[in-house]
Formats: structure tokens, C-alpha cells, sequence
């Protein structure tokens, strides 16, 4: 907490834009020390949470670059982890495979089912599109079942810790500091992405197909590369998850599921890489808030299905709150803080 | 035979499900994904009203009636209302938010148990034998019912009524038919008012069949393929893409496997998506607008 105050404390009214975009890295590196150092004063329950956000802040980067760069939109996000895990799950049980093999299978496997997923958005947009890949939810679920029930584990597949040159990882330090890894190079190659050409063909065909096409952007080829490169990362972070929870189950993969991740990137803030990290703290955090909320007010019969319906119902009113009175999210809210605060500074440098 | 009947009787349900759908798109273009959470809502206002208000089974069938009707009203006003001009994408998503919401309620208000609400109305269902070897219960018969009176009372209204015509004259152009002098927040209202009766009234019928459940919500989900199959705007193609779905699921589930019956309608769907996205019925250039 300390690097970011530092970080905010050493802006001063006269700062020019050069001086301000040094002092956007100070926050951004503090913010680094602080997640570094987080796990010295956290208990295992924290840790635990913190874990959960990265998982889903991997995921949630994955959706918001397909439906908040790329405009194109899923309802089948988590059916391509289910995919991943499955695939994870399925090579650990049939083969015996390590992490070295289940995790590229994972990504390999839902860039195959992003490439069919993709392919109805040639000729369906919107709500089509959500619907074909609703569809193909169900099918992959579907799948997931059959599997389940014809190997005989019906209850699901465990999986042993991953080992990672000859180091397991199983306590709560380990899996916070991978999953902080692979959360920040998601975001690392995300961002260099959108800053490239790839990206840039993504935000012109959101903009407007036509237009773009008529600019030389190979339409079909980008849309397709879009679902290919999410699926894939969803697919990745879907294979996380299995590792994590030690178990694979079409039980965990539920159509609530990738409503939550289009909560992420509504509550985020749509078409804000940020924007998706925070949504994922926000969405992830929400059942816990719940939770200490329901157990704050004196209730009669706390029990799972009143807190998890309970949660049901708040991600509904948020969803809706925000798509109603905030469309861009808390990054928006972020910018129009942001906004109220630096124009008075910026009132007295203009006389 | 009995495959026949059961099939005829599943067609009920989802056409009178998918009218719903049909109804809302039709006019204002807004893909109702709520619809299948609207639908067990009516349901339990069934419970809510037997147990309340009124012990009589028509009474208290009436009255949630009338509630349905409230329902679909508040809605529209208190939330779609607020969606209407924004992108269709927006006002999809806050349809799947409100089903969520309604969700989570529902569980909160009445619990996560199975409730018999037919023996909360004293409704018996018996089986009646239509023929020898054919038998259906009270409530399928008279969804079969139910569904054919409500197409031919939505058919009659939309195309013989000045209201009906101008709900359609929204659905083709809103901008003119504003600038007619169509109030078309009247007309959206209306919208959602007879799909959520529609579906209300589905709702109660399938649970005085079974049992009340809230994950029965996920029948809307598969009513929605029929919907789509017969084109979305199209009430008579939403029969006859219900009739397809429903012979489909029954069928398979006979011959090849039970557990096909979650994924036989959106096997459909996303076949149709791929030969003809706008459905058997419907407007080919919608496409292109949404």
C-alpha cells in the first residue's frame, strides 16, 4: 500500500504529461512490489481468493478480447474451459501425462474449439453469434458428460498437484505466485497484441465490418484468429482451474459460469484490459461480500444455497445496475474520478 | 402411439414457451433470455396466490393470471424501458442479467426444495386414456389446449386487431412507424405483457405436470431452438420449429440415448444456424440488422 501512496503522493499540480506517464509506471511497479508482497501478511484463506482472481483475471482477459476489442460476443466461455480442463484431465487419467504435455494439449485443444466456434460468426453477428456459441456450450458439457460416464468417474476426475521442475506445487505461496506470473504475462501479451496490427484489425472490424474490410482488413481471418487466440487463453485458464481445485467436473462448468465472465467485462468496463482484471476482483470477491453481509445481519438458516442464491440475485442487480446507469464499467468510473481530481489542478495551471 | 402423443405434447410446451420469444423479437427486436426464469416465476406465483390468497384452483389460477400479467408489465416499464435505443447487445445481456436476479429470488423467496403445487391447489392430475394403449395426464391435455387457443387468440390479435397491426408495423420499422404516431413504448409493453402471460401460463401448466423446481428455468433455454428454427419472428414458423424440436428430442431419447435430451435442441440450433440462420419462416434480411 505504501508504493502506491508514494506513488500518488509525489504528484504535484505542475506535473507535464511526460512527468505523469513516468509516475503511471511508479504506480504500476508499486503495484507489482505490492502483489510481490502480499503473501507475507495473508492467511490461507486470503491466498486462496487471491488465487481465484488470477484464474479468473486470465480468463476475463480472454473475453474481454474477444468481446470488448474484437466485439465479438460468447456465451460459450465456459464451455472452452471446460474444454481445457477436460483435455488436462482427460490426458492426466488416460496417459498419465504431466503438466509439460496436459497445459499445450489444453491450449491446442480450445484453440481447435475456438476455430469452430469462430466459424458461425462468418455469417452470424450478434446475438446469432451469442446463440451459436450458447449451443456449443451445451455441446461441449454434453461431452464432458458422456466422458465422465462412460470412464466410469462420474463424480469427476482428480488430479494429482502439477509437478514443475521437480517442484510441486501445492500450498497456497506456490499457487499465488505461479498464477500472479501467468495472470501478468497474460496481460503483458495481451496488451502487446492490441498494440499491434492484430489488434489494431480487431478495433477496426468492431468499429464496423464493412468499413474495415473496405480498408483492407482480411475480416474473416481476424474474426477466426480472435476466437482462435481467446479460446485458446480461456482454455489455458480453464486447465488452471482444474489444477488448482485438484478435480475436473462438468458440475463446475455451468452456463452461470460464462455469465459470470460477461460480468467481468461489463463491471470492468468494456474494451479495458484493466478493465477485465478488475471486473475479475470485483465478480470474484461479490460471494464472499455476500457471505459477510448475510452474516453480518442477523438471519435465521445461513446456510450454502441462501448465500449462493443470495449471490445469484446480487451478480443479477449489479449486471443490471451497471448495464443501465454505468455501461463503461469501473474503468469509467476510474476515468471520471480520475477527471473531477486532476481538472481543478489543472484550473490553476491555465492563468 | 404413445411416442405421438408425447410428442404432440412437448410441441405444446415449447411452441407456447418459444411464442414468448417470438413475440418480444418480433416487436422490439430484444432476445428475451429471462424468459425461461419468467416462466417459473409464474409457477410460483401459483404457490404464492394458493397459498395466500386463494385456495380455489380457477381462482387461484386467475389470479396468477393477473399477476403474470403485472409482471411482464413491470418489467418492460421499470427495466426494458430503459434499454429501448441501446444497442440490442446491451439490452440482451440486461435480459440475462434480470434472469439471473430472478434466479437467485425465486431460491430466496421459496426455497431450493421441489414443491408439489398441484397438490397445493387440490389439482388432480389424473391420467386420462385417450385410447387403449395412449395415456397423457390432465395437465399435458390441457396444455395441448392452452397452446392452441393462445396461437389462435396471438394470431387473431396481431392480424385482425388495430393494436396487433400496430405491433407489427414496430416490428418492421420502429422509426416509421413512430413517426406514424405509434406510441411505441405501449407497444413494447404490450409485448412483454403477452409473452410473460405466455410463458407464465407454460410455466404453471409444466409444473402442475411435474414439480416445481427452479432449474426448470433451463426448459426456456430449449424452447428458444424452436423459436429460432422456425424463424424469429414467425409465431406459426415457432410451431412448427417446436413440432421439429419436440419429435427430435423424443425420438432420440427413445432410440439412441437418454442423455441426448439436454443437447438435442441446440444440436438442431446450430445446425439451422449454419443452413439458414434466419429460420424456416423468418425474414431473411433481419440478418442483417442485428
Amino acid at each position: 500500500m505504501s508504493n502506491i501512496e508514494t506513488g500518488i503522493g509525489k504528484m504535484t499540480p505542475a506535473t507535464t504529461r511526460r512527468k505523469r506517464l513516468s509516475q503511471n509506471q511508479v504506480a504500476w511497479i508499486g503495484l507489482i512490489v505490492l502483489l510481490v508482497l502480499l503473501p507475507t501478511s495473508a492467511t490461507p484463506f486470503h491466498l486462496d481468493i487471491a488465487s481465484q482472481i488470477f484464474i479468473a483475471g486470465i480468463g476475463a482477459l480472454a473475453l474481454m478480447v474477444l468481446t470488448g476489442i474484437a466485439g465479438q460476443i460468447s456465451l460459450g466461455h465456459s464451455g472452452l474451459m471446460a474444454a481445457g480442463a477436460f483435455t488436462t484431465g482427460i490426458l492426466y487419467k488416460e496417459a498419465g501425462a504431466g503438466i509439460w504435455i496436459t497445459l499445450p494439449a489444453s491450449v491446442v485443444a480450445g484453440a481447435v474449439i475456438g476455430l469452430i466456434f469462430g466459424l458461425p460468426s462468418l455469417r452470424l453477428r450478434g446475438i446469432y453469434l451469442a446463440m451459436s456459441t450458447l449451443a456449443l456450450h451445451f455441446l461441449v458439457i454434453y461431452l464432458g458428460g458422456e466422458y465422465e460416464f462412460a470412464s466410469g468417474a462420474s463424480t469427476g476426475i482428480f488430479l494429482d498437484p502439477p509437478v514443475v521442475f521437480g517442484f510441486e506445487i501445492y500450498d497456497g505461496y506456490a499457487w499465488y505466485y505461479v498464477l500472479l506470473a501467468l495472470v501478468a504475462g497474460t496481460y503483458w501479451g495481451c496488451r502487446n497484441l492490441l498494440n499491434s496490427k492484430t489488434g489494431r484489425a480487431w478495433e477496426a472490424l468492431h468499429a464496423n465490418e464493412t468499413a474495415a474490410e473496405a480498408l483492407g482488413v482480411q475480416v474473416a481471418n481476424y474474426k477466426l484468429l480472435a476466437f482462435v487466440i481467446t479460446s485458446g487463453i480461456a482454455s489455458f485458464s480453464g486447465a488452471l482451474f482444474a489444477y488448482y481445485q485438484n478435480f475436473v467436473s462438468v458440475e463446475a462448468f455451468t452456463l452461470f459460469l460464462s455469465i459470470q465472465y460477461i460480468a467481468m467485462i461489463i463491471i470492468g468496463g468494456m474494451g479495458s484490459l484493466p478493465g477485465a482484471l478488475l471486473g475479475a476482483v470485483f465478480v470474484t470477491l461479490v460471494p464472499y461480500f455476500v457471505e459477510w453481509l448475510m452474516e453480518a445481519v442477523p438471519y435465521i438458516g445461513l446456510d450454502i444455497t441462501t448465500v449462493s442464491s443470495a449471490s445469484y440475485a446480487a451478480f443479477g442487480l449489479l449486471m443490471i445496475l451497471f448495464l443501465v446507469f454505468e455501461p463503461s464499467g469501473l474503468t469509467g468510473i476510474w476515468k471520471r474520478l480520475v477527471g473531477q481530481f486532476a481538472s481543478p489542478s489543472k484550473r490553476e495551471d491555465t492563468p | 402411439m404413445q411416442i405421438l402423443a408425447n410428442i404432440v405434447v412437448l410441441t405444446s410446451l415449447y411452441a407456447l414457451v418459444a411464442c414468448g420469444y417470438v413475440l418480444v423479437y418480433k416487436v422490439s427486436r430484444v432476445l428475451n433470455l429471462a424468459h425461461g426464469e419468467l416462466m417459473i416465476l409464474g409457477a410460483y406465483l401459483l404457490v404464492a396466490t394458493s397459498a395466500g390468497i386463494a385456495s380455489d384452483p380457477l381462482a387461484a389460477i386467475a389470479l396468477t393470471a393477473m399477476f403474470s400479467i403485472v409482471v411482464g408489465l413491470s418489467v418492460y416499464l421499470l427495466l426494458m424501458r430503459k434499454m429501448t435505443g441501446q444497442p440490442v447487445l446491451a439490452a440482451v445481456l440486461t435480459t440475462v442479467a434480470l434472469g439471473i436476479l430472478l434466479r437467485g429470488a425465486m431460491v430466496l423467496i421459496w426455497g431450493p426444495q421441489q414443491l408439489n403445487v398441484g397438490a397445493m391447489i387440490s389439482f388432480d392430475n389424473a391420467s386420462i386414456a385417450l385410447t387403449d394403449s395412449v395415456r397423457v395426464s390432465t395437465a399435458a391435455l390441457w396444455l395441448v389446449v392452452c397452446t392452441f387457443l393462445v396461437y389462435l387468440g396471438l394470431l387473431a390479435f396481431l392480424h385482425m386487431s388495430r393494436w396487433g397491426m400496430r405491433m407489427r408495423a414496430s416490428g418492421q420499422n420502429a422509426l416509421l412507424a413512430a413517426q406514424r404516431g405509434i406510441n411505441l413504448h405501449t407497444v413494447y409493453a404490450l409485448a412483454w405483457t403477452l409473452s410473460t402471460f405466455s410463458g407464465s401460463l407454460a410455466g404453471v401448466l409444466v409444473t402442475l405436470d411435474s414439480r416445481i423446481d427452479v432449474n426448470m428455468a433451463v426448459i426456456g433455454l430449449k424452447a428458444f431452438p424452436a423459436a429460432l428454427v422456425g424463424g424469429l419472428d414467425s409465431l406459426p414458423g415457432a410451431l412448427i420449429g417446436a413440432g421439429v424440436i419436440a419429435a427430435l428430442e423424443v425420438l432420440l431419447i427413445h432410440y439412441v440415448n437418454p442423455l441426448l435430451s439436454d443437447v438435442v435442441p441446440f444440436l438442431v440450433l446450430i445446425a439451422i444456424l449454419i443452413v439458414r440462420p434466419w429460420g424456416l419462416y423468418g425474414t431473411k434480411e433481419e440478418l442483417n440488422r442485428v
